[in-house]
């Protein structure tokens, strides 16, 4: 067992850790934070999205470890400093962007990660980014549709209001 | 205008909050003190005799606890299966054991062997890897119609052949149908293949057994779909515990899809284990063992003949479908094939004659059953598929030939055993022509052309048999269970409401839009009313989530329950008002006595039921509570009208989706924009099924596609913005919303449309292909366009 430390929205973390446990079972099981989701065991779906000192990162894909003194944000440290939700998760409210939830974390890491590189992504650019996360229950209609209309694009003519 | 609450409001979801903040609460974060957990050791042989199996060493590794094997296993019962069929001779279905952990054999590559019980996951994985064993290998059947050849092995031996029934329906047809065909003007035949997919919820399946010695209960919380189908399963069945000592708690779920209905061994395991050693026991899947022990879907093998007379009016249908069971029957696998199937196979259209034969097919290969559509896609595919093919044949359009032989009035019984109460098929193509804009397809294949693509517009009907069902008819059928649902409207004091229902919420919203029919009954705030759901201690024995059943058969109980309350509450308004109870009208969350403006707050009646100082204690008890159990008097039938339209790339052969339009009716609709959600998911799922997925086993019984770089899922950029539409309501004659379901037409009307549109593509190329198996993959395609 190793001690690891790291700052996870914005507090110190740390705990001890075998050389294999993964970032995403650390913070699921060692900090309790279990909105990052696992949904694959091949670092395709994308369930576990956080990030990592500023990047979008598969948490599935790098040991707790490789952590060490990093900034991490969770999809527990999204909301608005006043417990509301952030323009993103609004958006994915407003434009039902979920059903089941369980892959949402993810994709309001990655659609975070997105807009923060490119703040007026068009449709074809939000599919394109999201080519490494899975949603099985929206059809992703909505997902981009929400992360268009939380980049400010006017969505009122998007198919099938 | 569109409505801002209650019935036909687009409300936005409240349980939205706590998943757009990582505050759910799935099955995989709940942790119990002193928990353990298992990992299974699976068979990576697809059938083979177990010689020995040593599990000495795992046993003394560090924080193992115990190894579980099929020895411990003898004295308890197997899983049950949920569906009896009865075959064409009058005979059962062969019904074969169903081990928790391998008895003896392994039946098929996934199969559970041995169970390590560690005090962590870990541990309890290296355990397992040290764990000796011999299997003597059998060859494999994985071919259905090779596992029916006489000389094939048996996938259980104790079993006549691997034929687990043969179907046919309706038996009396038979020889009309027969005659039909022989003396038609035209005939169509299509051979095709289903193809076998899994279904992939992104949350893996999760159970944590837990048992407390002084109470002698046990409590499992599982990724169920219906908790209390689990507990009676798995109680009555499988470890005989009664039902006041056994809890089964569904939280928050991720997707089900139908996966998630059935029982599992697993879950069967983590309680055993539970009671055994005396402490809670977890176990969660990965994706890889999702894909080797989530029950698949589809897998259908069929030929169908269509026949018509001189003026194209189809006059009869004959299919002969093989479908696969895989190596044990699943909780509600017979059912599939048969009576979900069968029954659906006049479609949309008056044919006065069908036939279908179904031969049930047990193979070394993962069980199969229901997902999202579940029979009904397999109809449709088939049909729709061979209407189109007809067309091309008699050189006539498609959509004309549907709209010539659409069924225009109702109720219109078919010669396969249901009754349609309510429809309206040209209204939902004329909206589909609309939204898809039929009229500027010419021009758009043009524009495609010039850029040197292929384009083709491919069109399909569907219908579906929702709201399941009514309990004296499936009980007929072979239905083990009865499926009805419940619901308990609690009224609290100050007015506010818990709603315990029987369906399961694992996507659908119900936490929204079963409150919204409540606020809109009492005329309060939906913000009043609060659905509790996925709890056998807390909810009504209701039936769960699947079948496009919630609103239609647990929302129908909420109605019934809730019309009861206003009862009661009008007798103590009536009291409260001094006046008769037949003059209290209940209208925006006042009681009023009609004619004057005498009237009493919803609150002020509540609270009396709660506080009852001046209440007819002699007449009526206190309190406001009341339950309903609802049994639908018939299916429900959603339909409607898909256009797909898509691009093939000559040089590749590489499909891509341009648009997509679905003009659907579900009767009356509680919250649209769910609605459309439901619908975009299952386009997505359908157009995955037409064009990416597909689970493939080899000719050894080794399944090829165990993970997501092998099993193609769709991602965002597989799939258009989406055109749907359910303006065309003809409610639902028989349950008291006018409801139809809605969460299963997606994925059931959208395959046919897709690969009608990639011939139409192909033709308009020259290529004079006449099918293509899904999944279309641009190597199908490509050498479908060589000849
Ligand atoms: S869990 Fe990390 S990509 Fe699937
Ligand atoms: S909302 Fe269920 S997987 Fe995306």
């Amino acid at each position: 067992m190793t001690k690891v430390s790291m700052t996870v929205n914005g507090e110190a973390a740390e705990g001890e850790v075998e050389g294999r446990t993964l970032l995403v079972e650390f913070l699921r099981e060692e900090l309790g934070l279990t909105g990052t989701h696992v949904g694959c065991d091949t670092s395709q779906c994308g369930a576990c999205v956080v990030h990592v000192d500023g990047k979008d990162v598969k948490a599935c894909t790098i040991f707790a470890l490789e952590a060490e003194g990093a900034e991490v944000r969770t999809i527990e440290g999204m909301a608005n400093p006043d417990g509301s939700l952030n323009v993103i998760q609004q958006a994915f409210q407003d434009h039902h962007g979920l059903q089941c939830g369980f892959c949402t974390p993810g994709m309001v890491m990655s659609a975070a990660a997105l807009l923060a590189e490119n703040p007026k992504p068009s449709e074809h650019e939000i599919r394109d980014y999201l080519e490494g996360n899975i949603c099985r229950c929206t059809g992703y209609h909505n997902i981009v549709k929400a992360i268009m209309a939380a980049s400010g694009q006017d969505v009122s003519r998007i198919a099938a209001e | 205008m569109p409505k801002d609450h209650g019935i036909g409001a687009a409300s936005k979801r409240r349980e939205d909050v706590r998943f757009l903040t990582g505050t759910g609460n799935y099955t995989d974060d709940i942790n119990l003190p002193r928990q353990l957990y298992v990992h299974f050791l699976r068979s990576d042989i697809a059938h083979g005799e177990i010689r020995h199996i040593d599990t000495s060493t795992a046993e003394g590794m560090p924080g193992v606890k115990r190894v579980f094997t099929g020895k411990d296993f003898e004295g308890v019962g197997g899983l049950p299966c949920g569906w009896q069929v009865t075959d064409r001779h009058g005979a059962p279905m062969q019904e074969p054991a169903h081990p928790v952990i391998a008895q003896g054999k392994v039946r098929h590559v996934g199969e559970i062997l041995a169970a390590v019980v560690a005090d962590s996951r870990e541990r309890a994985r290296d355990a397992a890897e040290a764990i000796e064993f011999d299997i003597a290998e059998l060859p494999a059947v994985v071919d259905m119609k090779a596992a029916l050849a006489s000389d094939a092995p048996k996938v259980h031996e104790d079993l006549t052949s691997n034929l687990c029934y043969d179907w046919g329906f309706v038996e009396d047809n038979r020889d009309k149908v027969d005659e039909a065909i022989r003396t038609a003007a035209h005939v169509t035949t299509l051979e095709l293949v289903n193809n076998r997919l899994v279904a992939n919820p992104m949350e893996p399946r999760v159970a944590v057994g837990d048992y407390h010695r002084a109470t002698d209960e046990s409590t499992l919380y599982t990724t169920s779909q219906n908790p209390h189908v689990i507990r009676l399963l798995m109680g009555a069945f499988v470890l005989g515990i009664p039902e006041h000592k056994l809890r089964v708690v569904a939280p928050d779920v991720g997707g089900g899809f139908g996966s998630k209905i059935f029982h599992y061994a697993e879950e069967a395991f983590v309680t055993f284990a539970a009671r055994q050693l005396g402490r809670p026991v977890k176990w969660t899947s990965t994706r890889s063992e999702a894909f080797m022990s989530d029950a698949h879907g589809r897998d259908h093998v069929t030929k169908i003949e269509l026949a018509l007379d001189a003026d194209h009016n189809f006059t009869a249908i004959r299919t002969e479908t093989h479908a696969n069971m895989g190596a044990y029957l699943s909780t509600f696998a017979p059912s599939v094939p048969t009576w979900l199937h069968g029954t659906l196979m006049a479609g949309n259209y008056r044919t006065p004659a069908i036939y279908v034969n179904v031969k049930a097919v047990f193979t070394n290969t993962v069980p199969v059953d229901a997902y999202r559509g579940a029979g009904r896609p397999e109809a449709t595919y088939q049909l729709e598929r061979v209407i189109d093919k007809a067309a091309r044949e008699l050189g006539v359009d498609p959509v004309e030939l549907r709209r010539k032989n659409f069924v225009t009035e109702f109720p219109y019984a078919t010669p396969v055993a249901v009754e349609y109460d309510t429809g309206d098929y040209n209204a939902t193509m004329d909206k589909l022509a609309e939204i898809a804009d039929f009229a500027g397809f010419e021009a758009r294949r043009k524009e495609s052309e010039a850029r040197g693509k292929l384009r083709g517009l491919g069109v399909n009907c569907y219908i579906e048999a929702c709201g399941i069902a009514p309990s004296n008819l499936v009980g007929q059928l072979g239905a083990r269970a009865g499926l009805y649902d419940a619901a308990t409207v609690r009224v609290n004091a100050t007015g506010s409401i818990s709603v315990m229902v029987g369906a399961h919420s694992h996507g659908q919203g119900h936490e929204t839009s079963f409150p919204q029919v409540i606020a809109e009954m009492l005329g309060i705030d939906e913000s009043q009313v609060d659905i509790v759901h996925g709890d056998t201690s807390k909810i009504p024995f209701g039936m769960g989530t699947y079948g496009s059943r919630s609103i239609a058969v647990c929302g129908s109980a909420m109605v019934r329950a809730t019309e009861k309350v206003i009862a009661k509450a009008k007798k103590i308004a009536a009291h409260l008002l001094e006046a008769s109870e037949a003059d209290i009208e209940l209208k925006d969350g006042q009681f009023t006595v009609a004619g004057t403006d005498k009237s009493v707050a919803w609150g002020d009646v509540t609270l009396a039921a709660y506080v009852p100082h001046n209440y007819p204690l002699e007449d009526i008890e206190p309190g406001l509570e009341e339950t309903a159990f609802y049994d639908p008097a018939n299916f429900t039938f959603p339909a409607g009208a898909y256009a797909c339209e898509v691009e093939v790339d000559p040089e590749t052969g590489k499909v891509t989706i341009e648009r997509f339009a679905a003009a659907d009716d579900f009767g009356n609709v509680i919250n649209p924009m769910i609605v459309d959600g439901q619908v975009h998911g299952g386009l997505a799922q359908g157009i995955g099924q037409a064009l990416l997925e597909n689970c493939a086993y080899d000719a050894n019984g080794q399944l090829v596609s165990a993970s997501y770089m092998d099993y193609a899922m769709p991602r965002a950029d597989d799939v258009p913005f989406y055109a749907v539409d359910h303006s065309c309501q003809t409610p639902c004659t028989h349950n008291p919303l006018g409801v139809k379901g809605c969460g299963e037409a997606g994925a059931i009307g959208s395959p046919p449309s897709v690969v009608n549109a990639v011939i139409d593509a192909l033709h308009s190329g020259g290529h004079k292909v006449a099918h293509i198996d899904m999944p279309l993959t641009p190597s199908r395609v490509w050498a479908a366009m060589q000849g």
